[in-house]
């Protein structure tokens, strides 16, 4: 019988050691994990907090020493109870699961929004220093949850990357929405490729705009999971699954997908419901 | 061949269809990479309408013999379904929605089993619903499902795209409960309806149900009594002896078994001293089980008649002609896919074949229950 790779990702348990508050409804989690340290930018793990739920994050940063963190915004029970919890409480990990961004080196152009900062912070990481030319697009809905801006700021600035924001509220930077930004950023520049991860009703308009410019985009979507693995069916849209298939899509796939991208996705009873 | 061949070949769905085809079919380039067809006598495979954007896709003789696919002896028959190959998505697996059910067949199952459907919707539990075990998986889904009504919507879809048996798993909390789903599952046009009476983690229905003799013959009789298709019934090994209650099972109706659902079992964390499941106990699958469910077959094949599916830890061409051998007709695969991918079936698939071939046999049923022979 050939090796069964999945039982190499078995849960491990770990402890929380640093717990940071980066605005009023998301804190950032450390802690240690081998496995996961070595994941790549995009990619997700799935966090226990035992006897309450067990949650898909995506990985906010990894290095070489085993340290993990991922960012948790507010929303339900289980996030709540995690942002209760402090350093030297139990988790359970798996993963890290999921493909990854591909790195591409020429002009790139970043969007995120909300919790979607994450994974593309991770990515900015590793892509910044590599990437030949850029404009990160980053949006909220009002000022303090614009996140990780000193951290970008730090990264961008030093490769003289500009930043730039968008509020709903008007409260820092533009007012409107980041998909505003990255119409007028892709009327100006013409880009190779376009990075974005955040709400998918945004990631579908970003998706729309990079198709009339002419422009390869990669995004990664978010769903209910809960095998991650490829197995239970939760987190499908069209005929992938964003657990083993994704989390990140292309441009490719996301026009084979299209009725269900940015429109519906499957509630805990596998019916097909509208996206919020 | 003649049309009456083809429709007692594929069953009773392609009845339509043929009625519509002319002698001058046009040429089709599908993926399957016919180049040409030939006249309408020696048609012997018809997909069904809608398949690629309306078009049909008609295969004559000569094509199936080109693709080693007649030849092979892979085709079964499997109490009336008739399946082009004996692998089979098993129940649970990724079986909501119609893409996903395409890409499956795509990946070379014969046939595909749906997630289990109730009366009701229902949400299934929280996590962790799935926890990897040293050889498997252990999972407690809890049967999340749409329900019945909302379900048939969707699984019309998938009728109409998908050329292979489709079997709908059902399970209730009362006979009349399984009868009712199973009635709406044969009009939604499932060719066969498979009674989950093994779940081994969700209350009042399942494997209290398949454990107990007079409630699972009670099942299966009112199930028979009001669908025409083929009833298969999912056992439980958690039970002291399958063979017993398979027997029960197939004189109240059964048109065929699958043999097994997952074991009960759990997993738990030694740093909290927690059941890490978040209903704490779920059922193990995966290559851990795999020889328990060889005997399970063994077991069963010895005392009945019907067809059965041999069903856990099937990963490679190996375990499913291990489970030929113990007396299977086809095997269902499941947790092998978050291994090796959807197209896991058409690899068994092929694995069989040369099995057969290098063994000189020359059709699959030839090797069906070989060890009993000893």
């Amino acid at each position: 019988m050939s090796a069964y790779h999945i039982a190499a990702n078995r849960l491990r348990a770990t402890t929380i050691l640093t717990v940071k508050a980066e605005s009023p409804t998301v804190k950032t989690f450390t802690f240690k994990d081998a496995q996961c340290a070595k994941a790549q930018p995009g990619q997700f793990l799935m966090l226990w907090i035992p006897g309450v739920d067990e949650i898909p994050l995506s990985i906010l940063d990894a290095n070489e020493d085993g340290l993990v963190s991922v960012a948790v915004k507010r929303v339900g029970e289980a996030t709540q109870a995690l942002h209760e919890a402090k350093a030297g409480h139990f988790l359970g990990v798996r993963g890290p699961f999921g493909n990854s961004f591909a790195m591409v080196k020429g002009r790139v152009l970043m969007v995120a929004g909300g919790t979607g900062t994450a994974p593309l912070l991770f990515l900015a990481k590793r892509l910044v220093p590599r990437m030949a030319r850029g404009v990160f697009v980053l949006g909220a809905k009002t000022k303090s949850e614009l996140l990780f801006m000193n951290q970008l700021q730090q990264i961008l600035g030093k490769s003289q990357i500009p930043l730039i924001t968008s509020t709903e509220d008007g409260s820092c930077g533009v007012t409107g929405l980041c998909t505003e930004l990255v119409e007028q950023v892709l009327a100006k520049e013409k880009f190779n490729i376009i990075y974005a991860c955040g709400p998918e009703k945004m990631i579908r308009k970003v998706f729309e705009l990079a198709e009339e410019n002419r422009t390869n985009l990669e995004a990664s979507l978010e769903r209910l999971m809960r095998c991650a693995i490829g197995l239970c069916g939760s987190c499908t849209i069209g005929k992938y699954r964003v657990c083993a298939d994704g989390p990140v899509f292309t441009s490719k796939q996301f026009r084979e997908v299209k009725t269900e991208f940015g429109n519906s996705k499957r509630d805990p009873t596998g019916r097909r419901i509208p996206l919020d | 061949m003649t049309v009456r061949d083809v429709q007692h070949f594929f069953g009773h769905n392609t009845q339509k269809d043929l009625s519509l085809i002319s002698s001058d079919a046009s040429v089709f380039h599908g993926e399957l990479g016919f180049e040409a067809l030939g006249s309408a006598s020696d048609i012997c495979f018809v997909r069904r309408k809608q398949c690629f954007n309306n078009e049909y896709v008609i295969v004559t003789e000569k094509m199936l013999a080109g693709m080693g696919l007649k030849e092979s002896g892979l085709t079964i028959n499997l109490a009336g379904l008739q399946l082009a190959n004996p692998t089979v998505l098993a129940s649970g697996i990724l079986g909501y929605s119609t893409e996903t059910l395409e890409r499956l067949v795509k990946g070379g199952a014969g046939a595909v089993v749906t997630k289990s459907i109730g009366l009701k919707p229902r949400k299934g539990y929280a996590n962790p619903t799935v926890v990897q075990a040293s050889c498997g998986l252990i999972n407690a889904m809890g049967l999340p499902n749409p329900g019945i009504d909302e379900y048939v919507e969707e699984f019309r879809q998938a009728r109409d795209i998908l050329n292979v048996p489709l079997i709908m798993s059902v399970y209730g909390y009362s006979a009349e409960e399984y009868a009712t789903i199973a009635k709406k599952a044969a009009a939604a046009g499932a060719d066969a309806v498979e009674l989950n009476v093994s779940c081994p983690h969700v209350k009042d229905t399942g494997s209290e149900i398949g454990q107990c003799p007079e409630a699972l013959a009670e099942v299966v009789r009112k199930v028979r009594a009001s669908v025409s298709k083929p009833v298969f019934v999912k056992l439980s090994p958690n039970i002291t002896s399958i063979a017993d209650i398979a027997e029960v099972a197939v004189k109240a109706g059964a048109d065929g078994l699958t043999i097994m659902n997952t074991v009960k079992a759990m997993a738990i964390d030694v740093e909290t001293a927690m059941p890490i499941l978040g209903n704490r106990v779920g059922g193990l699958s995966g290559p851990a089980i795999k020889p328990i469910a060889l005997r399970c077959v063994y077991d069963v094949f010895e005392r009945v008649k019907v067809p059965i599916m041999g069903c856990g830890g099937i990963v490679d061409w190996r375990d499913a002609v291990e489970f030929l051998l113990v007396g299977a007709s086809a095997v269902q695969i499941g947790t092998a896919i978050s291994l090796k991918g959807p197209n896991v079936f058409r690899g068994v698939t092929l694995g069989i074949k040369r099995y057969l071939e290098i063994k000189h046999f020359e059709k699959v049923e030839e090797i069906v229950g070989l060890s009993h022979r000893s």
